[in-house]
């Protein structure tokens, strides 16, 4: 496929990668931000093929796996209500909340639809009047617009049976989180493309410039993720700690400006629980009040409620990329895909879901 | 963070950005998403689509441009004599 | 064995995993081999069971029989490449005819809906009927039950065949060796993507047709060739990875294929990208991987170009002895991974 195909060129790869390991004269750590980065990383193997000087950590950019317990309770609470279809995106279903997931309030007669868009939620919400739609918005300022643009439609054409339940996730607040950690060893981090196609890069620049910390945007094929830690690289080498926009052919300095709009016209800036993390002040994204007759949390009455997390799962310092996956004592014992204890086994993106998938050994030296 | 995968625009429906929607082409397989927050896209053109939106149209001289610094990268490399 | 306790009041399968079936179950991956091993297995306790061949192999009277059964839920029951009936009748002689067997007899049982259109049953007769005749097997009995409206999607239909192993050649997973190559007859990935495709909630549109075809005459080709073949297995749900993972644990020996040589069909590889499926978990029903020695690979690949269904054939692994994992995929950067069955149900991903 265009725009995939010349980007996977196995000898273009090597070759940055060679010339990558004539630069490295120290050891670096990177974060990649992004959960479709840290999957795409692992699925091509592309943290092999690195000079033994640099070292990829995987951080909390998966928005199915830092979905709260709490919330996904909410959520199995909701979708088993008689008067209830509840519409997710696929990979949310296998989620466990603090006891189960949707599958299985699905099998016991929940009405738990998988959509590929919110606007197909819209759609079941104007076919099924008699039922209340409810959809699971989750995600980062890349999935956030259409949802908006969802419960805009929705309050625009009147379809009062439609609603969200909100557990957006904004990604500087997080990377401040980990940065400001003193766990943190990052010294440089990929900032997830996609992400940036909408929120542009604009708003890096204060935080390279407050942790000192070079900043790469970065696509999510081979070549473009070794292009980004070339970049990455270059710049710890020299000292500096500029934002570089190395996925321009998708992403402009100002973002998706129609997008924001749209984000800011129904959403407002709130505290958000991670899992694995705890709680980020001003990390995640609520409906506004005027939207509240869109609001599943003030339809239902959603109580907050304390989800208690395993003891064993490491997966808050995986998070925070201060640990791998095969440092768990739990990972791939009693914790696998089929059933994941913690926030980084559960989505396929996840990095222990990544790793247990696709690593050869997991007893391989980290 | 977010699959998001480029696919080319075959029609476009609807003035109103709201309902803005366009035919993607992605390699054989076809989907209706919203052109909402791309309401410049043109026919023929290549966008990331997410979610059943399309998120950013792909500036085709920045993804040439992407493969040229490449070049020139390596390029470096070699003239540098070091192995490959 | 005699020790073993043959009824045991408490599900075998931990409280912990799943107290009720989930769709995943019946994905054909990793739950539903829990399923079939802690469960099934479990009650039934037969030595042919123990084999995990697709089709029991059975000895009457010094005749060498093969003998499956098998059950199709498809949704929609029409799409692009086929429809219930044709696949209920390829899928029942894929499994006797990779066991090596001759397919003879099939039987049809129907569960109808109550409400379905009579039109709808005869065109899925009619086309059992074809797919029957073209494969050369005759349909010889069966039976018919009606569920109530809502109980049903249309209707399912379950085959089992007979078929006769009239050859000496040993054929099934015990017989693989590490150094075999491993050969698939075309693309992969195409019944399961046509079918996503076809689902109207989804909302896409595709060219992709499904693969659905019977192996049979292909299978027999090989064997009356005399090609020294260790072991077939058709790919149907869980897709290569799981047909993959399945033979390799068996057998004992690790699977490694060469990603770059796996055929995939440019709509297939699309729509797996923008769903966020791996291809090698979507489901075939007319390819199936050939595990033979190496010596007899290029005369083998060029037999199945010859035929119809092998256009597509390509030699995309090899058999080592058992390694870190059953199944490892070299990707085009020349690093290793595992390529895992199928992890519960396949379900579009957002991120």
């Amino acid at each position: 496929m265009k725009y995939i195909d010349e980007y996977r060129d196995a000898d273009a790869v090597g070759r940055l990668a060679d010339r990558l390991a004539t630069e490295v004269t120290r050891p670096w750590t990177i974060m990649e931000i992004c959960g479709g980065q840290t999957h795409a990383i692992v699925r091509f193997g592309i943290d092999e093929l690195l000079p033994d000087g640099v070292t990829l950590v995987h951080g909390p950019g998966c928005p199915v796996c830092v979905t709260s317990a709490a919330t996904i309770d909410a959520a199995l609470d909701l979708a088993a209500r008689p008067d209830v279809i509840f519409c997710s995106f696929g990979d949310m279903l296998r989620v466990p909340g603090s006891k189960m997931d949707l599958l299985t309030i699905r099998a016991g007669g929940g009405d738990v639809r998988t959509v590929y868009s919110p606007m197909d939620a819209v759609g079941i919400a104007q076919d099924n009047p008699e039922k209340k739609v409810v959809f699971f918005a989750i995600g980062f300022e890349t999935t956030a617009p259409t949802t908006a643009m969802a419960v805009y439609y929705a309050a625009r054409e009147n379809i009062g049976n439609f609603s969200l339940l909100v557990s957006h996730v904004l990604v500087i607040p997080a990377m401040e989180a980990i940065l400001s950690s003193p766990e943190s060893s990052i010294n440089g981090f990929l900032a997830a493309g996609h992400v940036c196609t909408v929120t542009g890069y604009n708003a890096y620049h204060a935080v390279a410039e407050k942790y000192r910390t070079p900043i790469v945007v970065t696509g999510f094929e081979p070549l473009d993720l070794m292009r980004g830690i070339y970049a990455c690289v270059r710049q710890l080498e020299s000292g500096k700690y500029e934002v570089d926009n190395q996925y321009a052919r998708a992403v402009r300095p100002e973002g998706n400006i129609p997008a924001l709009n749209t984000i800011d016209r129904v959403f407002e800036i709130c505290d958000r629980e991670w899992r694995g993390l705890g709680t980020i002040p001003h990390s995640g994204l609520k409906l506004k009040n005027e939207y509240a007759g869109h609001d599943a949390e003030l339809i239902f009455n959603v109580k907050p409620v304390i989800s208690a997390e395993s003891s064993v799962c490491i997966s808050g310092r995986i998070l925070q990329g201060a640990a791998k996956p095969p440092q768990c004592p739990a990972f791939g014992k009693q914790c696998t895909p089929e059933h994941p204890l913690g926030a980084t086994m559960v989505s396929s993106e996840g990095a222990c879901a990544a790793y247990y998938r696709y690593r050869p050994s997991h007893n391989r030296k980290e | 963070m977010c699959i998001a995968v480029p696919g080319q625009i075959k029609s476009i429906t609807g003035g109103d950005p709201m309902e803005l929607r366009g035919v993607v082409d992605f390699g054989g397989v076809e989907r209706e998403i919203m052109l909402s927050f791309a309401p410049e896209a043109k026919i023929g053109d290549w966008v990331l689509v997410h979610a059943g939106f399309a998120i950013t149209i792909i500036d085709e001289d920045s993804a040439r441009q992407t493969l040229a610094d490449f070049d020139q990268i390596l390029g470096e490399a070699d003239a540098n004599g070091e192995p490959h | 064995m005699t020790e073993k306790k043959i009824f045991n009041p408490v599900c075998p399968i931990p409280i912990s995993d799943y107290p009720v079936v989930l769709m995943a179950h019946g994905g054909g991956g990793t739950l539903t081999g829990q399923l079939i091993d802690k469960l099934f297995m479990a009650a039934f306790d037969s030595s042919q069971l123990e084999a995990r061949t697709d089709s029991a192999l059975l000895t009457v009277d010094r005749n060498r029989l093969a003998f499956t059964t098998d059950s199709f839920v498809v949704s929609p029951l029409f799409f692009p490449g086929g429809d219930i009936g044709s696949l209920a009748v390829y899928g029942t002689i894929n499994d006797l005819a990779t066991s090596g067997a001759r397919p003879l007899y099939l039987s049809a049982g129907f569960i109808i809906e109550e409400g379905l259109a009579m039109a709808t049953l005869w065109e899925i007769a009619l086309s059992m009927a074809t797919a029957a005749r073209a494969a050369g097997i005759a349909i010889v009995t069966g039976d018919t039950k009606v569920v109530e409206r809502g109980k049903g999607d249309g209707v399912y239909i379950n085959t089992s065949g007979i078929g006769i192993i009239d050859h000496n050649l040993d054929i099934g997973p015990a017989c693989i060796r590490p150094g075999d190559v491993v050969m698939v007859n075309g693309d992969i990935g195409r019944h399961g993507m046509a079918i996503m495709a076809a689902r109207e909630s989804l909302g896409f549109k595709s060219r992709i047709e499904s693969d659905a075809a019977s192996l049979s005459s292909m299978v027999q080709l090989l064997i009356r060739a005399e090609f020294e073949i260790h072991c077939l297995r058709d790919l149907t749900r869980g897709g290569l990875a799981s047909a993959a993972n399945e033979l390799a644990a068996t057998a004992g020996v690790t699977i490694e294929f060469e990603e770059p040589k796996i055929p995939v069909d440019e709509a297939v590889a699309g729509f797996c990208e923008v769903l966020g499926i791996d291809v090698c978990h979507s489901a075939c029903e007319g390819r199936m991987m050939i595990i033979l020695p190496e010596t007899q690979a290029p005369q083998c690949l060029q037999a199945l170009k010859n035929h119809d269904l092998g256009r597509g054939a390509a030699v995309i692994g090899r058999v080592t002895e058992a390694a870190s994992a059953p199944v490892i995929l070299v990707n085009a950067m020349g690093t290793r991974r595992i390529l895992s069955m199928l992890s519960g149900e396949q379900l579009p991903r957002i991120c």
